[in-house]
């Protein structure tokens, strides 16, 4: 295409070109790349042998799993809700609606503190449900229930707000026309909505899971950092860095580094595919004209 | 199927999208519901379907009674004006979408349905299609697959909103004559909305012409154009200019301009409607009419001349627009810039306090 040829646009001197692209590229590099890198270079320090053998430490594995089980629980409830709440918002008309799409934003507007300190006043032992759910038995607060909670909380909004503009922009008539053809309200869901939704949805799934396991701010207030029982593993990175084992917790740490490089990747594949698919149509459009 | 529409009626918040209005759809009949956007003639079309509900009012396909019914059991086709066609599925799929999500006692066995989408498909006359997926037909192909795709489970009523709308005028014709042919074929009833007066008066048995959600008229498409019975009508089909007359001394007057009363209009004051092509042009007033005009564009269409004109000395909120025959046009040599006097052959008469017109003709 003739156009690559002439990106600079008139008037933009190749002074503040090299400037900005320079600038950017070195912040990123000591902002970004630098310190992913000296995570692997710290958890390594003590050689190979001892970063596998404080990785299979009781405590570490225990840790692991724990966030495992906290992102399994997650994700599944925020997709429903997320499906739910962009189904109702896109799909009806009611008072209040405008207001709930305000409030789904509370998570991200809120500090993670604040939403961890909020639940433990509720749920807590002392707390206004806690207490009656103290007198049943139920304790949700320095136990997993607590920190699946909070997590549930703070990564709420991924899936509906992915899905909430792309449902807007799809509208409403595909599912009208699969109404009018005897669909029933499962089958509209499974064969028309959710292949249009599909990839968004994963999408949203990925920031979600992402999320649920590096959270820190919000859990650290309900977990009570009980260790082997309530530690997920950013806070115990936290807990080996603060015990002088700089090397473990390091080595704990590059575990998240690769959950989140791995997320990265699947991140790319998906935007990938939805833009491929995007792509196919339009091409095949062309042929089609020409 | 027949189709009984008593009272229905709907708003939107404050807005009163359709006044109470009845009307009464015969077995095998196409109707065209025509209006401006806003008219309530899509909210009626959705209210038939059951995709939107009445605020009062009854529905009745045959003997039943279907205004409580969800859409889903009604059993309607209905033709999207976008077509709506289900984009991750290939073109086959998508017409087969109504049999397969038919409970399985109703549903037929997974060849039958490939046979009757094959022979839906040849009916639309895009079988060679079957595999393609909707991004990659032309709007014509669009239409007609999703045409295919309503008529799957066999409805006695088809709904079909704007559907000629996104198409380009030769398509368009071509569709509608395809579209009153299997009408005929299969004898279904048909309901359609659009806006375009001359895809009303083409394809359907009769046209409702609707404004501000109430019905302005229900003819068949001859008596419609002869005898439009509101200035709504008139106003709506087109090709017409309005005078605006003050009557005095056996004569309607505006500014400088003037025009004959013949003996069946009331000697009052009131507005003229004359189509374009009930005119002569000529250099100099006549005896019936003067008339004085600027021609400001001169455009050949088809078998006719199209006049523009503006008034000298005289009132009218349009343009003037007046359509001749070439051998009229072409023994006078008219120019743009030019001063002509024009006089009308034909046209009708809203008195100022009348609802209904009264037909003219001026003997030269």
């Amino acid at each position: 295409m003739s156009g690559n040829k002439h990106k600079m646009r008139v008037g933009d001197s190749p002074w503040v070109r090299r400037t900005l692209i320079g600038l950017t590229l070195f912040l990123t590099f000591i902002l970004l790349v630098v310190p992913l890198f000296s995570i692997f270079q710290q958890a390594f320090m003590k050689g190979a042998e001892h970063y596998f053998t404080s990785l299979v430490e009781a405590d570490t594995l225990h840790a692991i799993g724990l966030t495992l089980v906290v992102a399994a629980l997650t994700v599944p409830i925020n997709l429903v809700f997320g499906v739910m709440l962009a189904w109702a918002v896109t799909r009806f008309e009611f008072p209040g609606r405008k207001i709930l799409m305000t409030l789904l934003d509370i998570p991200f507007a809120m500090s993670p503190v604040v939403a961890g300190l909020l639940y433990l006043l509720l749920y807590g032992n002392n707390g206004w449900i806690g207490s009656w759910l103290y007198d049943q038995d139920i304790q949700l607060m320095f136990a997993w229930p607590g920190i699946v909670m909070v997590t549930v909380f703070v990564t709420c909004p991924f899936v509906a707000r992915e899905l909430i503009p792309l449902m807007q922009q799809q509208g409403r008539e595909d599912e009208e026309a699969a109404v009018i053809l005897g669909a029933s309200g499962w089958q509209l869901f499974r064969r028309v909505t959710l292949p249009n939704i599909k990839w968004a949805l994963i999408y949203g799934v990925i920031l979600t899971n992402a999320r649920a396991v590096g959270e820190f701010g919000a859990v650290s207030v309900v977990s009570g950092n009980i260790r082997g029982e309530t530690n997920t593993l950013p806070l115990h990175v936290q807990l080996q860095y603060e015990d002088y084992q700089a090397a473990a917790a390091f080595a704990s740490a590059s575990l998240l580094a690769m959950i989140a490089l791995i997320t990265l990747l699947f991140k790319a594949f998906v935007e990938w595919r939805q833009e491929r698919s995007l792509k196919i149509e339009s091409d095949k459009e062309k042929q089609v004209t020409q | 199927m027949s189709i009984l529409i008593e009272n229905i009626s709907k708003h939107f918040g404050q807005f009163q999208a359709l006044s109470p209005l009845s009307l009464n759809i015969n077995e095998g009949e196409m109707i065209g519901l025509l209006g401006p956007s806003g008219s309530g003639k899509t909210t009626l079309l959705r209210i038939i379907a059951g995709l939107e509900g009445a605020d009062t009012g009854r529905i009745q396909f045959g003997d039943r009674d279907v205004t409580n019914l969800h859409v889903r059991d009604r059993r309607v086709g209905f033709v999207f004006q976008n077509y709506a066609l289900f984009r991750h599925m290939t073109v086959a799929d998508n017409v087969a979408f109504g049999l397969e999500v038919l409970p399985r006692k109703e549903r037929p066995s997974a060849t039958e349905i490939k046979k009757r989408v094959m022979h839906l498909l040849d009916m639309v006359q895009l079988a060679h299609l079957a595999n393609r997926f909707p991004s990659q037909l032309s709007g014509g192909q669009k239409q007609r697959i999703a045409l295919a795709r309503a008529l799957a489970t066999q409805p006695e009523v088809l709904l079909l909103d704007e559907p000629f709308g996104a198409l380009d005028a030769k398509v368009r014709k071509e569709l509608r004559r395809w579209l009153r042919g299997l009408h005929d074929e299969l004898g279904f009833t048909s309901v359609f909305v659009t806006h375009d007066q001359e895809e009303a008066l083409e394809l359907s048995d009769r046209v409702v012409v609707m404004s501000n959600g109430h019905i302005e008229q229900i003819d068949q498409p001859g008596a419609l154009y002869a005898s439009p019975n509101s200035r709504f009508v008139f106003d709506f089909l087109g090709n017409v200019n309005v005078f605006e007359g003050r009557f005095e001394e056996g004569k309607w007057h505006n500014g400088i301009a003037n025009i004959e009363r013949p003996n069946t209009a009331e000697p009052k004051d009131g507005q003229l409607y004359i189509r374009s092509h009930e005119f002569f042009v000529s250099p100099s007033p006549t005896d019936t009419a003067s008339l004085p005009l600027r021609i400001i564009a001169i455009n050949p269409i088809g078998a006719e001349v199209r006049l523009e004109l503006t008034p000298i000395d005289w009132n009218s909120n349009e343009v003037w627009e007046i359509d001749l025959p070439h051998k009229a046009f072409d023994k006078n040599c008219f120019e743009k810039g030019q001063t002509v006097y024009v006089t009308p052959k034909a046209g009708y008469f809203f008195a100022a306090d009348a609802e209904k017109p009264i037909l003219l003709n001026w003997e030269h």
